[in-house]
């Protein structure tokens, strides 16, 4: 029995959008549509999460930034595009400075279109994404990963 | 006598955790109600324990393990103490020596996120210690002994005499709680102006520990709300059972209707309450006992 799939913990980080999907996403939070009924938290820390939501497309700026959050959280992971922009770059797809969606840097494992992507559709791309968790946290379990990652952090 | 103090001390490390997860799964469902919302599961934060444990370990440095796991002990052996009827100042000490640990385990990692969140705890050990020695000072001038067991077995109810102190004590329990308008160093809410303070960089099953030893500080600070009404009989057991779980409900309301203060506001408030309440009590009892 694993339990990864009742504790979602979620990050949220916004790329280069025009922050409807970030309200949107905040919009879950709220008692209107109440994630925390099915354990999902909504933590500021990547150290701490579980699945990863980007709005917005991703440029040159901040690509460190989404590959670093990325790589700070804990496997298992997974990663869910929010909003056109995210899947795709949407109408800024054509601009100098964007590198594309947030598959330009990271995998991806749920894509959530829409402008702005609407709760419902959020709610629901982040449960597909559990499912996902599961398959990952079994494949890690198969080949038995869970030897230590340490950062050399300091002197101590 | 030993094998009761035994027994008592396993049926605390075995009962606290699994009571204390009970109470912050009925806690998140509470909020949740007060907010309006559905909430999760009253199982929630065993599920969140459990998931934390199936994660990958990622340390920043190993030495914050370590502190860590002795943050854990310290907190177990400090509950152990209370509830074999130990000294309560050995109790209150261990206590203080758990949450050291605690905050040298944060600033280990060199991060300025857990540092700051290291600082602000010890701004609140300071800004609550005042008030928990003064518990101890109102016991022990009112039933004569600093034991836990001489108190629990004391003939009549410590609660009128301290009342000052009790109403301290539930204060600074806001502070212990980690509840607004307190929760400065770490919080379980979406504060996200320190990223998550205290416990920034630790993850996975450090994380987990981290929160199964606040369920056994809880079980154990009501426990001592519980030492107030504590007279020997079974009148005394029920009111002082629901009297922790009332001040439990109180602390929840607090939670839900109060932003974040200062530390400032923190530690000037929890001083001010110290000194009117605590120290005027102590000073009546000193002229009627």
């Amino acid at each position: 029995m694993s339990y990864i799939a009742k504790s979602p913990w979620v990050i949220h980080y916004d790329g280069s959008s025009c922050n409807g999907c970030d309200i949107e996403v905040l919009a879950c939070l709220t008692p209107m549509y109440d994630v925390e009924r099915f354990g999902i938290i909504n933590t500021g820390n990547p150290k701490h999460a579980d699945v990863f939501l980007v709005t917005g497309s991703v440029n040159e700026q901040n690509k460190d930034v989404v590959k670093q959050i990325y790589e700070q959280m804990p496997e298992p992971k997974v990663v869910v595009a929010v909003g056109i922009c995210a899947c795709s770059a949407g109408i800024f797809k054509q601009c100098y400075n964007i590198m594309g969606g947030v598959d330009s840097v990271i995998p991806v494992d749920v894509y959530v279109p829409g402008c702005a992507a609407r709760p419902e559709a959020i709610i629901d791309g982040v449960v597909k994404g559990l499912a996902v968790l599961q398959e990952k946290r079994d494949n890690m379990k198969k080949l038995g990963i869970s030897e230590e990652k340490t950062e050399e952090g300091g002197e101590n | 006598m030993i094998i009761k103090t035994i027994i008592s001390v396993i049926a605390y490390l075995i009962l606290a955790p699994l009571a204390g997860g009970l109470l912050a799964g009925l806690d998140r469902k509470l909020s949740a109600r007060m907010q309006r919302r559905v909430g999760p599961p009253i199982l929630q934060p065993f599920y969140d324990v459990l998931k934390l444990f199936e994660k990958e370990k990622q340390t920043v440095t190993k030495v914050q393990d370590y502190y860590v796991m002795l943050f854990v002990i310290f907190v177990m052996a400090s509950g152990a103490i209370f509830f074999a009827g130990g000294d309560l100042l050995l109790v209150i000490f261990t206590l203080t020596i758990a949450s050291a640990f605690l905050i040298i385990a944060a600033f280990s990692s060199n991060s300025p996120y857990a540092q700051v969140g290291a600082e602000r705890e010890l701004l609140q050990m300071m800004a609550y210690e005042p008030m928990v020695l003064m518990t101890a000072i109102g016991f022990y001038m009112y039933c004569g002994s600093f034991t836990v067991s001489d108190i629990i077995g004391g003939t009549s109810m410590p609660f009128l005499p301290l009342i000052g102190i009790f109403a301290g004590f539930v204060f600074i329990l806001t502070i212990k709680f980690r509840k607004s308008p307190f929760d400065l160093s770490m919080s379980h809410h979406a504060h996200q102006e320190l990223v998550r303070g205290l416990t920034t960089e630790f993850s996975g099953r450090t994380l987990g520990w981290i929160e199964i030893s606040h369920w056994y500080e809880n079980i154990f600070l009501l426990g001592f709300v519980f030492l107030f009404f504590a007279n020997g009989t079974v009148w005394g057991t029920i009111i002082g059972v629901v009297v922790a779980i009332v001040a439990y409900f109180f602390e929840v309301l607090i939670d839900n209707s109060f932003a974040r203060m200062k530390w400032q506001f923190a530690f000037k408030a929890a001083w001010i309450v110290a000194l009117v309440c605590g120290v005027i009590n102590i000073f009546v009892l000193y002229l009627i006992v």
